[in-house]
């Protein structure tokens, strides 16, 4: 058996003194798996992302993603294992406006210190087969929302990620491109892409996501 | 409290950084103005004061004793205006004879039987006022001979100093009883009468000539040989701190520009992060004068608190200097007039003021859609041509992001060009300014020798040593050590048409090396040939080819002029060679390098024994003028850096807030922290290398401006080699100066960009 790609155990992450935003979850996901976190506003989706993304840290617990303790990481390794195993996809996209399509796709693999010529290669055959080539040297402000998120997720990929992390992301989308955006996921998780995507979008998760988990008051409510 | 007082106060709240930074800069700036307009204003206060507490002489009037007499000078006294008068006193010029070898200069003794009066109240500084007929009190500015020490008049009668008095107008260099008068006449000694007048109205020179007119109307015609205003003698006497003037005006022009500078840009920059504020507090109906008002009161109420501390700190290192002045007059410190300090604090306050209101008219013209709808669009697209070239650069990805920031916000960088353009200039100014009165001091000192060899300056004239001159010099070359030397031998010398005697030096050997620097011509290379000072120049009216005529010990001696020597006061230099039957009296060396000039002088010492001749490490200290120029101008500089530090800190913090948020996207892919200081550091490297390359050359225009303007304030004109004082090592290590200004502003924020949490940025709006 393979190891899992995601570990949690027992992780509780509290802000100032109020209820824990997550309280004692515990999760394992494994290699190509595609899980769905549902859950209303507060329910700690996103400190669920954020831990697993290495952004933040947890009181108590642990985890691991692709084999790294992430709670014991400084801000420096923090960085250098999102880079080597992580692609984020926001809901607001957060491309960087006065970067190209294509620069905002380097970045990472540029911030890794990947040879320049792979990278681009890499970059290009992503946008090729999202279908944003022509937009390559246009500037983000000047694409539709779909566009973007593809950008976006040419940009997660482009350092072949053990893990791709989705906040919400057709939460800013009109529906014709929400439905983009979960063909484009859908077809990831069949190439095998292990994928966490937090979503309210019950329809993305029945399309892309082999597993739901449901978070109510920052415990796991529902495991399917 | 209104609503438009707690908007004021938590801006300035919730602005700490921005109201620090105009805290910080408007003191800087105004203790820049209170040392510049203060000591503008205070170099003179001394010599008034002392003129007053003395009552000084507005005229001082030599006559001649075959052509006047006593009872017509008293008569002088009554003439139109003339309100107080004392004299007359008898005044001889007398040149003592020499003490170890060295020759002493003419000294102007007057004879009165006590310091007061009612004009030139003497005042002693050390010692007491002569008793007997055989005592002597010198003058602050003649030779320093401490109490104790005898003196022989050319009569041969002896003189015992016994104490220092001051005469802040100057009106003689010693002073004996009147009984004395008789002692002190001998061969080559000048007699005269001196009269002292105070007038009514004496505070311009119309109304000083006019008094004068008035006293030599009462006295016979060609009875007055030489008349003296006592406003050639101010002026003479504030000449040292005048050379302040410029380069303290032209720091206060730096620091009031940089203020400009930094305020604008922090009130623009304020105003530009909070401009979603503005839009909701108009939208809750403030209107735009009340905005303006706002923003103009958060940039007011920091400058104020800076104002204060830029007062009392320009006031305090003001203090030493005006203490230096002060006790050449031996008059109480002086300090800066109140109303200077008022009005360089409210000029400065002005100045930030209106700076700040038209940045903030911005906000005031902002529309409150326009304002409110801030940060839900796309921001201006500039400098993406910039970034796009960055990425394609062979550097690493941090610092091609770094190097494209500049270009997104254009006016914030031309701020920060600025500041470290105006940092830059400011030590590049200071660096060459150092450097330049350095080697004035240098070549005014024409002694830059590690060891002079004399006689014992403790011996009296009894122990003046008969020296064979070929054998002294024989004796320094054959010494191991010995680089260059030459002799040297002193005395003073008359040219008809100039009143004042001057030294007149004759030299054997090549003194070129010793700190001398031609104005024009070249150095004399035979017998007859002569270079001198500018002033005497000036004086005669001869130019450099000309031929001269100079009185030296009564002997006539003819010098063709060769050259212009840059020198303070009237002066000749010849050979030895020139005037009969002169030898050298004092030697000087200069060493080889790693020769250490005590154990030189010790063994040299042993040596001339034979010669009675004492050889010295030469020990002349700095002049305490240069030493406070220097510090001041330190003192500025870093004054001005930290300003300039500040700006680049500011404008940095503005910029880090503006984009708080793409920061948190960089780090969420993966920008660690390391290259996140190197994002940042590489976003004010550029620009401060090319302020470097701006500060560089302004700064050193700012130094051939000044520092002759300092030179003419002290009557000298400058050979370019004291001005050419930038070599290329030290002009590439200013050039540095730029982004090492721009780093040590860079480094606080970059530290804050890195210690950001990725979460937190992400979410900031």
């Amino acid at each position: 058996m393979t190891d899992p790609v995601i570990e949690l155990r027992g992780v509780t992450r509290r802000y100032d003194e109020g209820p824990p935003a997550l309280h004692d979850v515990s999760l394992t996901v494994q290699p190509g798996e595609s899980v769905a976190v549902l859950g209303p506003s507060g329910s700690g989706k996103s400190t669920l992302l954020n831990l697993l993304a290495g952004l933040d840290r947890p009181d108590a617990g642990t985890v691991a993603v692709a084999g790294t303790r992430l709670e014991k990481l400084g801000e420096a390794a923090s960085a250098r294992f999102r880079r080597a195993h992580v692609g984020l996809i926001f809901q607001f996209f957060n491309l960087l406006d006065d970067l190209t399509v294509l620069d905002n796709v380097l970045l990472p693999a540029q911030l890794a210190g990947a040879p320049a010529r792979v990278s681009r290669e890499h970059a290009t055959r992503l946008l090729d087969s999202l279908g944003i080539t022509r937009h390559a040297h246009a500037y983000p402000g000047r694409l539709s929302g779909g566009e973007r998120q593809r950008v976006a997720v040419a940009r997660a990929l482009i350092n072949r990620p053990a893990l791709l992390l989705a906040d919400e992301p057709t939460g800013a989308l009109d529906t014709a491109s929400g439905e983009d955006v979960r063909h484009l996921l859908d077809e990831l998780h069949h190439s095998g892409q292990t994928i966490v995507l937090v979503t309210h979008d019950l329809r993305l998760a029945e399309a892309c996501a082999s597993r739901t988990i449901r978070l109510r008051d920052g415990r796991v409510e529902v495991a399917g | 409290m209104s609503g438009l007082s707690r908007v004021i106060r938590s801006g300035v709240r919730r602005r700490r950084v921005q109201t620090i930074v105009i805290g910080l800069v408007t003191a800087a700036a105004v203790t820049a103005t209170v040392l510049g307009a203060g000591l503008l204003v205070a170099s003179k206060a001394p010599f008034d004061d002392a003129f007053a507490a003395q009552r000084g002489a507005h005229l001082t009037v030599q006559a001649d004793t075959g052509v006047v007499t006593e009872a017509q000078l008293h008569a002088s006294a009554s003439a139109p205006g003339v309100v107080a008068a004392a004299g007359p006193y008898r005044v001889l010029v007398v040149t003592f004879a020499e003490r170890g070898g060295m020759r002493m200069p003419p000294l102007t003794i007057v004879a009165r039987a006590d310091p007061g009066g009612p004009v030139d109240r003497v005042e002693l500084a050390g010692g007491r006022w002569p008793a007997g007929p055989d005592e002597l009190v010198l003058g602050g500015g003649a030779i320093r001979i401490p109490p104790g020490v005898r003196l022989t008049a050319p009569g041969g009668t002896e003189f015992t100093v016994v104490g220092t008095a001051r005469s802040v107008s100057d009106t003689a260099s010693a002073w004996v009883l009147p009984s004395a008068v008789g002692a002190l006449d001998g061969p080559g000694t000048a007699d005269g009468y001196q009269m002292l007048y105070r007038f009514a109205d004496a505070s311009t020179a119309t109304e000083v000539e006019s008094g004068r007119d008035a006293v030599l109307a009462t006295l016979p015609s060609g009875a007055v040989t030489g008349a003296r205003s006592w406003l050639d003698v101010r002026q003479r006497a504030v000449e040292d701190a005048a050379v302040f003037v410029p380069f303290l005006v032209a720091f206060a022009l730096l620091g009031i520009v940089m203020a400009v500078l930094v305020v604008g840009t922090v009130v623009a920059g304020t105003v530009g992060a909070a401009t979603r504020r503005i839009g909701i507090l108009k939208a809750l109906g403030c209107t735009p004068t009340g905005i303006v008002r706002a923003y103009v009161a958060q940039a007011l109420f920091p400058a104020t608190v800076g104002a204060v501390a830029g007062t009392v700190t320009g006031n305090l290192i003001a203090l030493p200097v005006l203490a230096e002045t002060g006790q050449l007059y031996g008059s109480a410190n002086a300090t800066i007039a109140w109303w200077v300090t008022l009005l360089a604090a409210g000029g400065v306050l002005a100045v930030v003021a209106v700076t700040a209101w038209v940045a903030a008219l911005r906000a005031g013209r902002l529309r409150t859609v326009d304002a409110i709808a801030v940060g839900r669009a796309s921001g201006p697209a500039r400098g993406r041509r910039a970034s796009r070239l960055a990425a394609r650069l062979p550097v690493a990805r941090p610092v091609g992001l770094g190097l494209a920031r500049p270009f997104a916000r254009p006016v914030r960088t031309i701020a920060i060009l600025l500041a470290v353009a105006t940092g830059a200039a400011a030590v590049t100014f200071a660096t060459g300014l150092g450097a330049s009165l350095l080697r004035i001091q240098t070549a005014l000192q024409q002694n830059v020798a590690d060891v002079t060899v004399g006689g014992d300056p403790a011996a009296g004239p009894a122990a003046a040593p008969t020296v064979d001159p070929a054998t002294v010099l024989a004796t320094i070359d054959a010494q191991e050590g010995t680089r260059a030397r030459y002799g040297l031998a002193q005395a003073p010398g008359t040219v008809v048409g100039v009143p004042d005697p001057f030294p007149v030096t004759a030299i054997t050997g090549d003194a070129a090396w010793d700190g001398f620097e031609m104005v024009s011509g070249r150095w004399f290379t035979s017998p007859g040939e002569a270079v001198v000072g500018g002033r005497l120049l000036t004086a005669t009216g001869a130019r450099v080819g000309d031929t001269l005529t100079v009185q030296v010990e009564g002997t006539p001696v003819r010098l063709r002029i060769v050259g212009e020597v840059f020198e303070s006061g009237m002066a000749v230099f010849t050979s030895t060679a020139t005037i009969a039957g002169w030898n050298p009296v004092d030697y000087r060396v200069g060493l080889t390098h790693g020769t250490d000039a005590g154990d030189y002088a010790e063994t040299l010492t042993g040596a001339l024994a034979a010669q009675g001749l004492t050889a010295r490490p030469n020990g002349l200290g700095t002049d305490p003028l240069l030493v406070a120029v220097q510090g001041l101008t330190a003192t500025l500089t870093l004054l001005l850096l930290a300003v300039a530090a500040l700006g680049v800190f500011n404008m940095l913090v503005l910029d880090l807030r503006d984009r708080v948020h793409d920061l948190g996207v960089h780090k969420a892919l993966g920008m660690t922290p390391g290259q996140t200081v190197t994002m940042v550091v590489a976003s004010v490297a550029g620009v401060g290398l090319v302020g470097g390359l701006l500060g560089v050359p302004a700064g050193m225009a700012m130094q051939r401006l000044v520092v002759p303007m300092m030179a003419a304030s002290g009557g000298l004109h400058l050979p370019e080699t004291l001005l050419d004082v930038y070599g290329p090592v030290p002009l590439a290590a200013l050039a540095l100066g730029g982004p090492l200004t721009a780093l040590l502003g860079a480094l606080l924020p970059a530290g804050w960009a890195a210690r950001t949490r990725t979460a937190t940025a992400l979410r900031t709006e």
